[in-house]
């Protein structure tokens, strides 16, 4: 072992001790989505037909292939892949960056690295344990996924190799996220720049899908060639149940040779605790508009906002633009009407209306996780004690905790607003009406509003009441709603279930909305949120 | 003389650990009072109390005549804080914070603050993230002192400075209390306790062990005396409230209980005493005193 490694082997032991829990939970909650809708397909399209029918309306929808997969056929294994792979890969890819992030750059930030450092241990080993670690982690999420989609009766070559496409994946984005963390000065940015950089992955991928070749049989699809720039696409290109081309495998391995080896010689060119794009001396006074909890909220929570308002507004344009495709398409078939709405949530409306209200579902998502994660900003400024100083001054705690809530609300409400007019700007420019679209979707997309702001009364009330386990149980709730919201019709999950996630009380509509849901979340919401302010009021700070 | 913090009884748990047990400080106005104990005696978290950070669980807890918890905001106008981890937010620059806490605490002297700055050489435009631990301190000290409240309370607030700094921190309380503030410090560096402070409490376990001025506590303790006379010295360990005897000939080193200083010289003066020096006790003896067992012992 050479020098600079010297104490990996111990460095991986500790990051294993500190991951025990987070990574077995984050290994079986993707394992379990896929084994789960792997079980769903069977029961929710029993017969051929079915499944003919499905996806002859998916490969004619752009809009739905980019939150499921070019099809390959019809078989239990396909449908799976077809339906959930894309999205396993890419909680692979959160998985691995957040990890690789959390044992380097965030124990660099924390000064645990200095500690360590300072004992018997190489100048790479930190990375190295780290890597380490997230590529055993995706190994056994590989093998988990496999082995779940073989005991559910699926062909044991087509199930491994899903489980290996999802963990490949896994592992390149681990090598992506170890170049971000030598980058940037601060594992905020790191972890940013590496979400950013899997969540382009599933676009492009998407995109790649939703632009692919429709095959001569007319319900599967060959994708485009973006989908082999994107780690996310090569899980796909796999081919998983449709040939197993294992020979892929080796995209994402090059790929996280060629990464880590650039993460580990930036690490040896630069100091602990710097990043390569260097601090520049800021402003020796605060401006005004810092200068009050409310400036102090937003100037924490600005460059949050920004990275997701791109992002909405990228996926605003998309949609948008699919829209006219999907228009040209309800034109000419009847059948795709009626199986759009299926996969809409049912209810047999207004078929664009339905397309609209599918995509605006997963903007939904989106702009709650944007929400729930500013939110939780608030908590990290409790536990890493920042907190103390400024209300130790004659700031008082509704003022500050509202600060951040007033922030973070005003920008969810800003988001739904941006993409409700970026989809009607875009999709009324062809399709006429541009001033009725926009004022259309807008009013679509704050249907949204009252769910999205029930998981916000749910993040103040958990990080008030139980501080030390609200950041996990905050983003356990949202995956939930996730994953029984607007997921979930696909899976078959039943509707009493179905109905714990306020995405599903969405009406899809602006004409079909009724009162009761919009008071009920409404309420729930304001309800949660004063209590989560009156709680804060009277307790403890927990560090 | 009235009184700027009144603390008694004061306990507060965690769960099954009892952080404080039963702690009593009272700071008088103007005072600068030094606030003195182990790791883990509690230092820290009286003064979250007093913050109102952390709420009581039993005792009387005053702070300027008003109740820390309930009238937090009013009385964080009246009162700077400097913490003793100071975390600052990675991307503002030391400047910027500064000129944060004055306006959140409700305003500041931006006179007073660029002298202080030039003072404790801080550069005010460099990244939070980039400041050593000394000049992270340095900004919360700025903050503080930039702002003219009735008391400072600070935690620690010198553990990471170079001796200049730390003089040029010494410099800052007395300004302070020349204008008739009052000032907690709580610290582990006794030749600053001792050059600032009128009044310390010592605490240990979470209760008050010892309280008052310096000249009182040395009262409690032993004086060590080296003595050199033309007889032969005897018969001094029969003597009460001496100890540590070490006698050769006509030279004696001993300690003595400062009570019985008097007595002992007395008995001395029969061997013809040449030379005598005597040192009274270091706040750090004082201290040691009190947690000499400790040190031995339970933590
Ligand atoms: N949030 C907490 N939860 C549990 N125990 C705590 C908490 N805060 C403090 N304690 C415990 O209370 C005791 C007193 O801690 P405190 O920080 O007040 O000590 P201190 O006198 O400031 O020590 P030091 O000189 O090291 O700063 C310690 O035993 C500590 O472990
Ligand atoms: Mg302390």
């Amino acid at each position: 072992m050479s020098s600079s490694r010297t104490g990996t082997a111990r460095l991986a032991r500790l990051a294993l001790r500190r991951d025990r829990v987070q990574l077995p939970v984050w290994i079986l909650s993707i394992a379990a989505l896929g084994a789960f809708a792997a079980s769903a397909i069977g029961t929710q399209y029993p017969t051929e037909a079915d499944r003919l029918a499905v996806l002859r309306v998916a490969v004619e929808t752009p809009g739905l292939l980019i939150f499921r997969a070019a099809p390959t056929g019809t078989s239990d294994g396909q449908m799976t892949v077809f339906g959930i792979l894309a999205i396993l890969a890419l909680m692979a890819g959160f998985m691995s960056t957040l990890a690789v992030v959390r044992h380097t750059r965030q124990n660099e930030e924390t000064g645990r690295t200095e500690m360590i450092g300072a004992t018997a241990v190489g100048r790479q080993a930190s990375l190295t344990a780290a890597l380490a670690v997230v590529v055993g982690a995706n190994l056994a999420l590989a093998a988990l996924i496999g082995l779940t989609l073989a005991g559910n009766g699926e062909p044991a070559g087509g199930s491994f190799a899903a489980g290996a496409g999802v963990g490949a994946a896994g592992i390149a984005f681990a090598g992506i996220a170890a170049v971000a963390a030598q980058l940037t000065q601060g594992a905020r940015a790191a972890n940013g720049m590496a979400a950013a950089a899997v969540g382009t992955a599933y676009l492009i991928r998407g995109l790649a899908d939703a632009f692919g070749d429709v095959q001569p049989n007319g319900y599967t699809m060959t994708s485009a060639w973006p989908s082999w720039l994107s780690p996310i696409g090569w899980t796909l290109q796999l081919r998983p149940f449709a040939g197993d081309r294992w020979w892929v495998l080796a995209l994402p391995l090059v790929c996280f040779a060629i990464t880590t080896a650039a993460a580990f010689a930036l690490a040896a060119r630069r100091d602990v605790g710097t990043g390569l794009l260097a601090d520049r001396p800021g402003p020796t006074r605060a401006s005004a508009a810092l200068l009050g909890p409310l400036g102090l909220a937003w100037r924490l929570q600005r460059g949050t906002l920004c990275g997701w308002a791109v992002t909405i507004v990228a996926f605003g344009l998309v949609v948008g633009s699919i829209g006219n495709a999907v228009q040209d398409q309800l034109m000419t078939n009847e059948n795709v009407r009626g199986r759009l709405d299926d996969l809409a949530g049912g209810g047999g409306h207004e078929a664009m209306d339905s397309f609209f209200a599918a995509m605006m579902a997963t903007i939904a998502v989106l702009v709650a996780g944007y929400l729930v994660q500013a939110l939780l900003r608030a908590r990290a400024e409790e536990s890493s004690g920042r907190v103390e100083a400024v209300l130790a001054t004659a700031t008082g705690r509704l003022a500050w905790l509202g600060g951040h809530v007033v922030v973070a609300t005003a920008g969810a409400v800003a988001m739904l607003g941006l993409a409700g007019v970026t989809i009607g700007l875009v999709y009324g420019a062809s399709a006429g009406h541009l001033g009725g679209q926009i004022r259309h979707l807008a009013a679509t997309a704050y249907l949204q509003l009252p769910a999205v702001l029930t998981l916000a009364g749910l993040a103040v009330a958990l990080l008030a009441l139980v501080p030390r386990i609200s950041m996990g149980l905050t983003w356990f709730a949202f995956a939930l709603s996730f994953v029984l919201g607007p997921y979930g019709t696909l899976f078959g999950v039943p509707e009493t279930v179905r109905a714990i996630s306020p995405f599903s009380h969405v009406p899809s509509a602006p004409a079909e909305a009724t009162a009761a849901p919009i008071v009920a979340m409404s309420a729930a919401a304001l309800a949660l949120g004063l209590a989560g302010l009156a709680t804060f009021r009277r307790r403890d700070l927990v560090g | 003389m009235t009184s700027a913090i009144n603390v008694s009884g004061l306990v507060k748990t965690f769960g099954r650990v009892r952080a404080l047990d039963g702690l009593d400080l009272h700071v008088d106005t103007g005072e600068v009072h030094g606030f003195l104990g182990p790791n883990g005696a509690g230092k820290s978290t009286t003064i979250r109390v007093l913050l109102g950070l952390l709420r009581a669980h039993a005792g009387t807890v005053e702070l300027l005549g008003g109740d820390p918890w309930r009238d937090a905001v009013d009385l964080h106008r009246r009162l700077a804080y400097v913490p003793g981890d100071v975390n600052l937010w990675p991307n503002l620059t030391g400047g910027e914070a500064i000129d944060l806490f004055g306006s959140l605490r409700g305003g500041l002297d931006k006179r007073r603050r660029d002298e202080l700055i030039q003072r404790f050489q801080l550069d005010p435009s460099k990244r939070a993230r980039t400041y050593s631990k000394g000049n992270r301190q340095k900004v919360a000290i700025v903050a503080a002192f930039a702002s003219d409240v009735e008391l400072y309370i600070l935690d620690e607030p010198t553990s990471g400075l170079d001796p200049l700094m730390e003089a040029a921190f010494q410099e800052c309380v007395r300004e302070v209390t020349r204008r008739g503030r009052t000032v907690l410090l709580s610290s582990h560096i006794f030749s600053e306790v001792e050059a600032l402070c009128d009044r310390v409490s010592i605490v240990r376990q979470g209760r008050t062990v010892e309280t008052g001025t310096l000249a009182e506590l040395r009262h409690l303790t032993r004086t060590s005396v080296s003595v050199e006379a033309t007889r032969p010295i005897t018969g001094l360990t029969d003597l009460p409230g001496v100890h540590d005897v070490d006698v050769a000939a006509t030279h004696a080193t001993f300690a003595v209980d400062s009570g019985e200083l008097n007595r002992v010289l007395g008995y001395l003066t029969q061997f013809d005493v040449r030379t005598l020096s005597s040192a009274p006790p270091s706040l750090e003896e004082i201290f040691l005193r009190h947690y000499g067992d400790e040190l031995v012992g339970a933590r």
